[in-house]
């Protein structure tokens, strides 16, 4: 199986005030794998996965979903593979109601209108949110927020999932959910995040990034064992992996 | 009124329109279509009507009645606009003097008829639309319009002003909060401190603009939003749409609340 396939080769891509978000990224993730993308503030994290369904459009070098380059002819067919949660649910969720977020995608997808319902129950079903199929987005807590984003996603049954920061604004309840939620995934996922101790639940392998390039590419563990490498890219070991401090002997 | 009022009233309206009652029930269409028929015959009397227009009332008290809203807050809702309208229609009784009858030994200039006759018909259309709002939600309004044949980029428009109006009052409260912690005793904003706290608002807009635009094309938006619902005419729709424009028209004909006078003073006499 090799049609889940995510490339970046040789990727750049400059901003028009002059700042250069991304230069010369490489990588590629195969069917299945969940891959987290880490780094610091500004380290191009953003800018890379809005790359990868086409919201930005590489300036040099290319991205592959599949066996397909993305380009602006077959972006309907890329976004409908790539389903992308974005950082703050208030972006994603600008409809009515739950049920009309939710709606979107497969309205858009041209699903007959019949089917729609059965979809959007799925979708939230999924995500344990059925419930506030009919409220308004406006009036949910955070978690909600979150859990009706990634619904909205999932109702147009895409291939791949990209996640940009999905915990960032949780508190820790909320945040172990979606974690449980998330390893129920089947689907490729790539998540940008800073909470390495999500990483060390959900993704085996980690890509960092730093000042816009890919500085280490490899098993999450090993990464995040290198002091070295995560001092330089403004990480710091995951908590779980730190040592226990001993305050007994702390007079 | 602060920041933080205005959106509690929003959300509360929001809430009203929850209810189930009859009313709520109502198509939304035929709600539009008798709340505007209603406004235009209101507004089509004469200018120094005011015995006819009582009996309009029967509408929006009809409609808060069944609808089970609650009449204090809305009126004091239409009270807060009210005074715009009394600043308009203030200027009659001083350029139309001409006396139009004699009341208990006063005089009673045209003027002063035509003032109260304005403040009627404002507070009749402004207090149908409300309940309209109230009994209805804003994005059913929206997409009755929309299915009314109303161009969808307004009422795209429309859908967008009412998703963000909590997001924006919430970063400018956030703001206006901001400013004030670090001003001190000194609560007056000055007018450059207020410009640039608007431009940056507008700045912090747009961005998220951009953030919408890209998660609604990244779910496939190609320039139309379709709202999946099923309004179902039903035979009270039919009633409510018939019974009322026809009352409208007979009460326009026929000075009920003037016959109901006489008829009364006849019995008295």
């Amino acid at each position: 199986m090799s049609h889940h396939i995510v490339e970046a080769k040789d990727l750049y891509f400059t901003y028009h005030d002059g700042t250069q978000a991304i230069r010369g990224v490489d990588f590629r993730i195969t069917h299945g794998e969940s891959v987290a993308v880490v780094g610091a503030n500004g380290a191009g994290k953003s800018t890379l996965l809005h790359h990868l369904n086409g919201s930005m459009v590489p300036q040099r070098g290319e991205v592959r979903i599949g066996d397909f380059p993305v380009t602006r002819e077959r972006l309907k067919e890329i976004r409908r593979t790539v389903g992308m949660v974005f950082q703050n649910p208030d972006d994603q969720l600008f409809m009515p109601t739950v049920f009309d977020d939710v709606a979107f995608g497969p309205l858009n997808w041209g699903l007959p209108a019949d089917e729609i319902e059965a979809r959007v129950d799925e979708a939230l079903t999924k995500v344990g949110a059925l419930n506030l199929k009919n409220r308004s987005s406006t009036r949910l807590s955070a978690g909600e927020k979150r859990a009706v984003s990634i619904a909205s996603v999932l109702a147009v049954s895409p291939d791949i999932l990209v996640l940009d920061e999905p915990n960032s604004d949780l508190d820790p309840r909320a945040r172990r959910r979606l974690i449980e939620l998330l390893k129920t995934f089947k689907h490729t996922k790539i998540i940008a995040t800073h909470d390495l101790d999500m990483v060390l639940d959900l993704c085996p392998r980690t890509i960092v990034l730093a000042e816009g390039k890919v500085v280490a590419d490899g098993r999450s563990f090993d990464i995040f064992n290198d002091e070295q490498l995560l001092k330089n890219s403004n990480l710091e070991k995951p908590l779980r992996m730190q040592e226990y401090p001993d305050f007994g002997q702390q007079k | 009124m602060n920041i933080g009022s205005a959106r509690d009233d929003v959300l509360y309206m929001d809430e009203l329109s929850h209810k189930n009652t009859p009313i709520h029930r109502l198509d939304p269409r035929v709600k539009i279509i008798v709340s505007v028929f209603f406004v235009f015959t209101v507004l089509s009397f004469n200018r120094y009507e005011i015995s006819a227009l009582i009996s309009y009332f029967t509408f929006p008290i009809f409609l808060l009645v069944s609808g089970e809203l609650p009449a204090g807050y809305l009126t004091k809702k239409v009270l807060i606009i009210s005074p715009i309208v009394i600043l308009i229609a203030i200027f009659n009784p001083f350029f139309d003097r001409e006396t139009i009858f004699v009341l208990a030994g006063v005089e009673i200039s045209a003027g002063w008829v035509s003032f109260f006759s304005i403040l009627i018909r404002f507070f009749l259309t402004a207090g149908s639309i409300l309940i309209l709002l109230a009994s209805t939600g804003f994005y059913e309004v929206c997409m009755a319009l929309e299915r009314m044949g109303v161009p969808s980029i307004f009422v795209m428009q429309l859908l967008f002003l009412y998703r963000y109006i909590f997001v924006l009052l919430d970063e400018g409260s956030r703001m206006v909060r901001a400013h004030a912690l670090r001003s001190f005793s000194d609560r007056h904003m000055g007018i450059k401190i207020f410009g640039s706290l608007v431009g940056n608002l507008l700045l912090r807009t747009v961005d998220r603009a951009e953030r919408i635009h890209r998660a609604m094309l990244a779910r496939g938006f190609d320039g139309s939003i379709t709202l999946q619902r099923r309004i179902k005419f039903k035979t009270f729709d039919a009633l409510f749409v018939v019974f009322w424009p026809a009352l409208f028209i007979l009460m326009r004909r026929y000075n009920f609340s003037g016959l109901i006078g006489y008829f009364l003073l006849g019995i008295v006499k």
